[in-house]
This record gives C-alpha cells, structure tokens and sequence, in this order.
C-alpha cells in the first residue's frame, strides 16, 4: 500500500502554493455555466403560486382556468383543499408553461379560498410567546446558586441576533425532465450534488440508479442549497405530466429571500460572575430561539469558554409562523459566539477591567487554552490594542467614538466521506473524478494540486470533473468537510493509480515498483533522474489499457492516517468609529487570527476568511429579516431593503493564517466556516466599548444604535 | 411582439420580443449569454451589469426595446483576439472571485470607470464604482485591489494613493 501521508512541508511543489484557481478563466470570461443558465431544447418555464398568509388553512383551490391558459403545460398542486400553511410563501402551486410570461399570467388564474387562522411571528419578547415555546429542561453544573453567593461581581444582560436569510445571488432552484422511461434528468444548483440524487429519487418514487444530476456551477449556497425542495419535486412532476420535457423553476428574489434561507435567531438573559481577579465562576442563561415553525436552533452557550464549573442553562425553542430554518455557514455558532463574548465583554466593563486581560485569564476554560491565549495575544497586536483600546464610554467629547472588541470561534472541520477516482490514459492524460462540488471556495483548484502533487506534475496536467453523479460519490458540502475530504481521496485515489503505473513501468526502468517515484513529470528510479521515463512516455507502457483506481476518505478512519482532522480556534478583532448623532457604524478594522492545519493552496484559504468577515459585518450592520405581525409578512424580502455590506462598508481587513509546521502535521482541516462566527461578536463588542453602552439587539442599525442612546432599547 | 436589433459584443442580433422585455431576458434568456447574470432582478444587486455604448448599465431595469440600435458589450465580448482584459486578468490573479455568480457585472462596471477617459480614475472612484455590486461570497477587497491594479497597468490610476485617514473617535 502507498504511503499517502502528506510529503513534508519543505518538500511539497504544488500544494502550499498561492495558484490561481482553475475555473477564474471562465468565471471570468462569461463561459461559465449555472444551472440557472440551462435553455434546454424543448424545455418549459415553471413559476410558483405562494400563500400570502402567515398561517391559514386552503379551503378550496380551481386550477381549471389556469390549465386552459395559452401555453400552459400543466399546474401542480402541493397544497390541496385541507392544508394547514404555517408560514407566508408557502408553496401552494406551480405551473410549468412554453414561456416564463405564460407561466405567470397562468398563476394569477388560480383560484384559492383561504381560512385565515391566527399567526406568531415574532419571538423577541419570550412572555409573549410562552405558548409557542417549547423548554429544552434546566441543565445545571457545579453549584450555581453557592456560586452566585461567592461572586465578587456578578453581571447581566439581555441580547438578542436575528433572523438572516441567506440572498444566494444565484436563487434556488432546477432544471428537471422525468422522461417516459422513468429516468430523471436533474440540474440543480446544490451543495449535494451526490446525495441530491437520492434525496430526488425517494420523493419521486423511482430507483436512485434512474436519477443523473450534473451542476457545473453554483451561485451561492451558504448552507441553504442540499435538497431538491418542493419547486425540485413539482418541476419532475411537471416534466413527467408534458411527455419528459425538462422544466425550469428558479424561484423569484420575492420568494427566495422569505423560504429559501433562514438563519436561526437567539436571544438571551445571560448572567455572569467572577471573582474578584476576574476568573469566571458562573453562567446562567434562559435562552430561546426561533427556527420557524418547525423550530430548532439552540446555540451551544457558553461558548469556546465551556468550562466555567457552575452553569444553570434553560433554552427554549419557539415555534412562529415562519419558514423553516436551513443551515448556515457554523450553523448556531455565531449566535453562540456573540452572546458569550458580549456577556463577557459586559463583565469585563462591570468590572472596569481591560476585556482581552478577561479573555486572556479565563483561556483555561477552554479546551484550547495555548491556542486562544496566543491568538488574544497577536490578534491584539495586530489590531494595536494597547494604543488603540480604552476603558468601555471612555471615548473623548466629540461625535465620533472608536472602540475595540473581540469574538471567539471554534469549529471542527474534519473531511466528509468523499471517494476519488483517477484514471490514467496511456496518452498520459490524467483525469481525477468526484461527486463533489465547488461552492466557489476552489475545490476544484486544491483536487488539482493534491494530484498533481501526488502524481509528480503540474496543475495543468490534471482534468478535475467533479459535479456529477456519473463520478464517485463524494459528501455534501456543508460543515467545512469539503476540502478534507476531497484531499484525501484524492491523494489515495492518485497514489494507488501511480502504484499500478509503476509496476507497468518496472520493468523497463529494470527496478522494483516499490522502488520507483514520480517527480518532475518523470517517472524514476528513487533518487535517481539518470533512470527515468518522462511521464508520457511511461505512460505509453500501458499499451491500451487505462488505469483507474479509487482512494476513499472514511472519516472514522481518518484520524489515524492523519491527511484530515478537524478542531480549530480563532479570535477576531474589530474596530470600529461610531458617529453618535447619526448612529452609524464605520468599520475601520477587522482583524482576523485563524488556526488551521495543512494548508492546500494559501489564497483560497485566505478569501475563505476574507468572506468569512465582510458576512459577519453584513450580520452585525445590516442585515435582518424584518417581519410585519399584523400581516405575518416579510416586509424587506428583495435585496434593496435586505442590506448587504458593500465595498464602502467594509474596513480593512487582516488575515493572520497560521500555516506553520506544527500546525500543518495535523492535516487538512476546513475553513469555511469558522472564520465566519467571531466577527459580530467583536463588531458588537466594539460598539459597546466606542459608545459606552450594549447596543443588546444586532443589527446594530444606526436605529438600533441611537434607540439604545436614548434608553429607547434595553 | 416588436423587433429589436442590437449590436452585441460585435454583431448585429436581433429578435422578436414581448413588449417590455428587459435587455437581461433578450441577453440570457433569448441569445443564451451566460455572461450576463440574474441576481435580483430589481437592479440592486449589479450582477446582469454589461455596457451599453461603453457604459455600465444593469440589464434587468432597462427594456430591450430601448437599446434599439445601440452597442452592447457583454463579458464574452470583452476579450480581444483571445486576450483576457487587464480588468479579466487581475481579478484571476487577485483571487477576486468565488462563487463568479457575481463577477460579470463587477467586471464590467470595472471597465466602464477604466475605459472612460473623460474623467480621471481614482481609488476613491473605484469603490464608489463598485459600491453597488453585491457579492455575498465577500470578495470585496480583492475586487478593489484588482480593479485599482488593473487601472495601474491601464496608466489610468490617477493621484497619490489615499493615505490611511484618521477614522476619527478615540
């Protein structure tokens, strides 16, 4: 068996480097193709009728006129006289037509009587909402109560951060045939280009092997984008009903921003104390969350300091009249982060104590205590706190007021079950198979450098073909697994194809396979390039035959062959100027310290953080689902009210990645996600300390920012 | 339905229409130009971005109708002989892109500021250029740090670069 441990850090020729990625050209140049870009021949447009009811029940639907509309193919009704709809645009019907007008105008021909029955749409104020509450049960550790009684300062607060919805610039949706011979013909725009199948297959009844699916591309997914979803199923039935015709439904911004990504919320009343050093002695929170009707969301409090020996934890779920929650990048961990880190930061200003000195002596309760105790410490230099930082309000007599905070992260990572397969041609050409996808993070660029790496050749020579179902079955991309396991069954993928090779070679080279290495785009004895073949022309000893092997990650197996892990820290830390006549928030800095392990390709890692940031400053500045409770109705459901930071918005930012060689033995691990919890904390944490007060509710909008000034929000 | 003829990307194309078609729809939908994206369809987000007569317009807010006659460039008409634009070019080695869904508009509002030589190019001006293309991947500095190098090799980069302002509080 090859030996498929990463080579050494100094010795690596492909992996390590700063490459372009390999899909920049025809992102760039307009050749790229989404799903959403698919103009099939014959294929017909889908639009969908949704509820405008926050909570009603159909009490009759007539489909009939809509049918009989110039072009219409056919009308599929998910929501049949007697259904209960529990949130506004529940889907009620789709229509597929020859064109995207007649769909529409056909829409407007359907007839539903509702029943209005009462709703609940918000959740801020949890004594308003017992009904709907569900308590997850008290959970205590240590003595909280003898805790409380020994506190030298004891410190509470009230915060809360809301709904986001997560604006894929590409919205949901699919083109979708399901021909007379029971074969469906998926093109979705998905995280789960493998498991989409099967998820497809069960919900229109036909045998998994019957379902393709191929997506070159994706416009953005956040966590939101791993099922076919109902507008999938309707359009295999739509397809089905005109004869096999593939039919496209993409939903419109109106609806995608309502039921196609949802954040969970939290709030909480978080007590802290300590004594008098400030070492953290006890935690109590009654928390709740909402994550829509189905509820769901119980941020993992306290976080990255888990350790503080006395806690009496109560959470509720609360159930609204609200779409369903879908997975966001470190799914509860920003809410988790920035109640904690706010918490803290409050006790540090009750205290009149410097926060990074709490954080900084509080780190042995957690369970990387020499991790964040060096983060805090470079984080902090580079964000000059010592010149920078000032006691919480102390900030000078003028409008503008700077401040400083910080947030906390940590993640796992570890790479999802991913197989590879290479195939080497005996023309030389090497192909490297997954059913995996590339969210736009490079997947495709660090599969390329693996094998190349592997293979002794350059980025160029290796054809990457990910994104179909024809190709071994890889893991969904959530949960930053994605890159570990890619890089994993690649390497072994590659590794047992050049073992096969090498013993095709042997024999010319007159020594052992085993003895034998391939580097430079050679083929050679070890340590030895006077006995070699250039990669093609070993590769013509295969005569007519193609090598193809596979190499799979299994990540229960993982650990011990150490190409993937998971477990990362990291702190961040923002600066920011507060103007407190007109509430608004400037970014100056953010700051960003990362753990990380084997480190494929440095600039995609580094625009994972990058993002990772400016999404944290959209969801500490701007961005909030905002919801009507008379009409139960999303009031800022297009992208002109649902703000996102722009260019101008965002500061500066610095990435600290810390690639060195302890951290790189640990393998591979992911960083989608954790770059992306800490930043609202410390943005949060900021403000505080600029304005001298807890803005408790983010966004902290500019009305957010001077409601809470004028003691209007508490 | 009316006929529209447009020069896009160099040729002479036409269709018949709906009346009040967006150029987005005749662009993606009609001639299959993925080039051109639909993000929002509200003009907010800037990705279905091309020019129109060498300026950045967004496609999904103006009617196909309207550009009866005129110029269009799409990002497949950008590159000449082959050659990627400095703009293509830096945002590849800038790393400026991810997901890509909105890099088209990005791009093209880019060359619109770098190819208008009636006003100097600044870097204040390029972010107040960009200021309205949102990307959620949050390629923001990248885009910036493409675009004001892209304006460098173009000789279009004009005054001494911001000095790092006071942001003002203590």
């Amino acid at each position: 068996m090859p030996e498929y441990r990463w080579p050494e850090m100094s010795k690596r020729k492909v992996m390590g480097k700063r490459l372009n990625r390999l899909d920049g050209v025809e992102k760039a140049s307009g050749r790229a193709k989404y799903s959403s870009d698919l103009n099939k021949p014959g294929m017909l447009h889908g639009a969908t009728l949704v509820c405008p009811y926050a909570h009603a029940r159909v009490k009759s639907i007539d489909t009939s006129a809509a049918e009989k509309h110039p072009g219409v193919t056919g009308v599929h009704v998910v929501s049949p006289a007697g259904t209960e709809i529990q949130w506004a645009h529940w889907e009620v019907a789709f229509v597929a037509a020859e064109t995207e007008l007649a769909a529409r105008d056909a829409l407007k021909k359907i007839k539903v009587e509702y029943e209005v029955l009462p709703h609940v749409v918000h959740e801020k104020d949890l004594n308003k909402v017992q009904s709907r509450a569900k308590a997850a049960g008290e959970q205590i550790e240590g003595d909280p109560d003898q805790a409380l009684k020994e506190a030298a300062v004891v410190s509470e607060g009230f915060y809360g951060i809301p709904v986001l919805e997560h604006s894929c610039l590409e919205p949901h949706g699919n083109v979708v045939s399901w021909t007379p011979d029971n074969k469906v013909e998926l093109n979705p725009t998905t995280q789960a280009v493998t498991s989409i199948r099967g998820d497809m297959a069960r919900a229109v009844n036909v045998p998994v092997a019957n379902v393709h699916v191929h997506q070159d591309h994706i416009g953005g997914g956040f966590g939101s984008k791993f099922q076919p979803d109902r507008w999938g199923v309707a359009a295999a039935h739509l397809s089905k009903a005109a004869g096999g015709r593939p039919v496209k439904i993409f939903l419109d911004r109106q609806i995608e921003q309502v039921i196609a990504g949802c954040r969970p919320s939290a709030f909480a009343r978080i007590k802290l104390a300590a004594n008098k050093e400030g070492k953290i002695t006890l935690w109590e929170s009654q928390s709740w969350a909402t994550g829509g009707f189905t509820g769901g969301g119980s941020p993992p409090i306290p976080y990255v300091y888990t350790r503080i020996p006395n806690q009496r934890k109560n959470h509720s779920a609360v159930s609204t009249n609200t779409a369903p929650i879908r997975a966001w990048r470190a799914p509860n961990h920003p809410q988790a982060s920035y109640l904690t880190c706010a918490a803290m930061d409050d006790l540090a200003a009750k205290m009149k104590m410097d926060p990074l000195e709490l954080f900084l002596k509080n780190v042995d309760l957690t369970a990387r205590a020499d991790t964040y105790e060096r983060q805090l410490k470079k984080a902090a230099e580079m964000a000059e706190w010592k010149k920078l930082w000032h006691p919480r309000g102390d900030s000078g007599r003028g409008p503008l007021k700077r401040g400083l905070g910080i947030g906390v992260c940590t993640w796992g990572g570890a790479g999802h079950d991913s197989t590879a397969r290479c195939n080497i041609h005996p023309d030389g050409t090497v192909e490297v198979e997954l059913g995996s996808q590339d969210l736009g993070t490079g997947t495709r660029t660090v599969i390329a450098q693996v094998a190349a790496e592997s293979l002794g050749l350059r980025v160029n020579d290796i054809r990457v073909k990910i994104g179909d179902t024809n190709y071994p079955p890889s893991g969904t991309s959530g949960g930053s697994t994605t890159v570990g396991g890619v890089s994993s069954s690649t390497r072994k993928a590659t590794l047992n194809a050049l073992e096969k090779l090498f013993e095709e070679v042997a024999p010319a080279l007159g020594a052992p396979a085993t003895e034998l290495e391939a580097v430079d785009g050679k083929i050679q004895v070890k340590g030895n390039p006077a006995k070699s073949l250039d990669w093609k022309a070993a590769c013509a000893k295969l005569g007519v035959k193609t090598i193809s092997e596979t190499g799979q990650n299994i990540p229960r197996d993982a650990p011990k062959e150490g190409l993937n892990t998971g477990g990362v820290g990291g702190v961040q830390i923002a600066d920011v100027t507060v103007d407190v006549e007109t509430g608004i928030v400037k970014m100056n800095r953010i700051v960003a310290v990362q753990d990380c392990g084997t480190v494929i390709n440095p600039k995609t890692a580094e625009s994972q953080i990058y993002g990772a940031i400016i999404m944290s400053i959209c969801g500490a500045l701007m961005e909030e689902r905002v919801l009507d409770a008379v009409t139960g109705r999303m009031l800022n459901n297009e992208m002109e009210f649902y703000k996102l930071a722009g260019i101008k918005d965002v500061g500066e930012i610095l990435v600290h990645l810390e690639i060195d060689e302890i951290n790189d033995k640990r393998g591979v691990i992911g960083l989608g996600e954790p770059p992306a919890i800490g930043g609202i904390a410390a943005i949060a944490n900021a403000v505080a300390n600029a304005i001298g007060v807890r803005v408790p509710i983010v966004p902290m909008t500019p009305m957010n920012v001077l409601n809470t000034l004028s003691g209007r929000m508490s | 339905m009316p006929r529209v003829t447009l020069e896009v990307n160099g040729q002479n194309r036409a269709a018949q229409v709906p009346a009040g078609a967006t150029l987005l729809e005749f662009l993606h939908d009609g001639l299959r130009l993925s080039g051109v994206r639909a993000g929002c369809e509200e003009g907010t987000c800037g990705a279905c971005t091309v020019l129109v007569d060498g300026r950045a317009t967004r496609a999904c807010m103006i009617t196909a109708s309207a550009c009866q006659g005129r110029r269009i460039t799409t990002l497949e008409g950008l590159a000449h002989n082959g050659a990627l634009h400095p703009v293509q070019l830096e945002f590849l080695r800038h790393a400026s892109l991810r997901c890509g869904f909105c890099t088209p508009g990005a791009i093209l509002e880019a060359v619109a500021l770098l190819e208008d030589e009636s006003r100097p190019v600044t870097k204040r001006r390029i972010r107040q250029a960009l200021a309205g293309h949102a990307c959620h991947c949050g390629m923001h500095a990248r885009i910036v740090a493409a675009v004001e190098e892209a304006a460098r090799k173009m000789g279009r980069l004009h005054g001494r670069d911001d000095q790092a302002r006071d942001p003002g509080g203590k």
